[in-house]
């Protein structure tokens, strides 16, 4: 029970921090619609200053200021498309989350792809090579009959088969305890 | 031939990861480069009642360099740089965030590596620079583009390899 316990601690603290870390900071204004766009619109874009974060989730000063800049520009009227348009102008491809599907990053996206169709390819000609494999002719008519007279004994419990000198070997060992 | 592939490959991701320690993160290629510098009118530090806008150095090449009170790699940098630049082009200072209103007392005390230095409060005109870090240095050439723009300390070494050579091209 209390090794159950201990076990089930353990798992607690393994578990990452999920809850805690994607939170969306708390609006401060007091017009939703506008809150939810910028939340939406964040997400998708990375804070500059710690990288691994979006703009959403990120309390540095640089993305609260970011996010009152977006607030603003949206305030007056832009698009999300020209609100993301002037961001890259100003930080590059960098700030988006996900990037733009363009030559540069033709291998970020293509890769996993082409792994996934060399992965399915290999594991194609594998099983291909290994139906059209031949049996061995080197083996005697006598070697096949004696094996296959082997498998049925198998399955019966005539004295001399595996499974009954198996059973017999275990009963004589207990009595000798 | 055939079991020596999976070193084959093991050697290529080595030499890639390898290769990956020696990026910089922070070095984030700027989208700015060979576009007009944002324009803005902010107050001096240190000189109430004065402004400074790029449009007044129209004509020059200058040095943007962002700065912060708080930040000490900015004021080391600060001890060093009129010592390299010697006059050779001016700098101007955008205080990033000087929340506490330090920037005027040190810059008196100190000694200011500036022509000018302006008070970015609330930091909006450094995002619109795309700023990141402290110190980045922008070079700006005689039509008021940016050519150049530099993260971290300008060091020496880096005068020397970086700004030097753009500073003869543009200025001549």
């Amino acid at each position: 029970m209390r090794y159950r316990l201990r076990l089930l601690v353990l798992a607690f603290c393994l578990l990452p921090g999920w809850g805690t870390a994607s939170l969306p900071a708390a609006p401060n204004t007091d017009d939703p619609v506008l809150e939810a766009r910028l939340n939406h619109l964040a997400e998708d874009l990375r804070c500059v200053v710690c990288q691994n974060e979006s703009l959403a989730e990120s309390r540095a000063s640089l993305a609260l200021d970011l996010r009152e800049e977006i607030r603003e520009m949206m305030r007056a009227g832009m698009s999300d498309d020209a609100v993301v348009e002037s961001l890259v102008a100003r930080y590059g491809d960098f700030v988006l989350y996900r990037p733009p599907v363009k030559p540069l990053t033709y291998v970020l996206w293509g890769g996993p792809l082409a792994f996934l169709l060399i992965g399915i390819a290999l594991a194609l000609a594998t099983l291909h090579r290994r139906r059209t494999l031949r049996p061995q002719a080197d083996v005697s008519p006598e070697a096949l009959r004696e094996a296959a007279r082997l498998l049925r004994s198998d399955h019966s419990s005539h004295p001399g088969s595996p499974i009954a000198s198996g059973r017999a070997s275990r009963l004589s060992h207990q009595e000798e305890r | 031939m055939r079991r020596w592939i999976p070193l084959l490959v093991f050697a290529v991701l080595g030499v890639f990861l390898y290769l990956g320690l020696y990026l910089n993160p922070k070095e984030v290629p700027s989208p700015l480069v060979g576009r007009p510098a944002p324009d803005f009118t902010l107050p001096v530090v240190g000189r109430p009642g004065e402004t400074f806008s790029p449009s007044e150095v129209r004509g020059e090449v200058w040095l943007l360099n962002i700065w912060a009170p708080w930040c000490s790699v900015c004021l080391e940098e600060h001890r060093h740089l009129p010592r390299m630049v010697a006059d050779r082009v001016p700098v101007y200072g955008l205080t990033w965030k000087d929340l506490d209103r330090e920037a005027a007392p040190l810059l008196a005390r100190n000694g200011s590596p500036y022509v000018a230095a302006v008070d970015d409060h609330d930091g909006r005109i450094a995002i619109r620079y795309g700023v990141t870090v402290t110190p980045e240095t922008f070079v700006i050439d005689r039509e008021g583009m940016i050519r150049m723009k530099h993260v971290g300390p300008i060091t020496p070494a880096v005068w020397e390899k970086k700004f030097e050579p753009l500073l003869r091209e543009l200025q001549s």
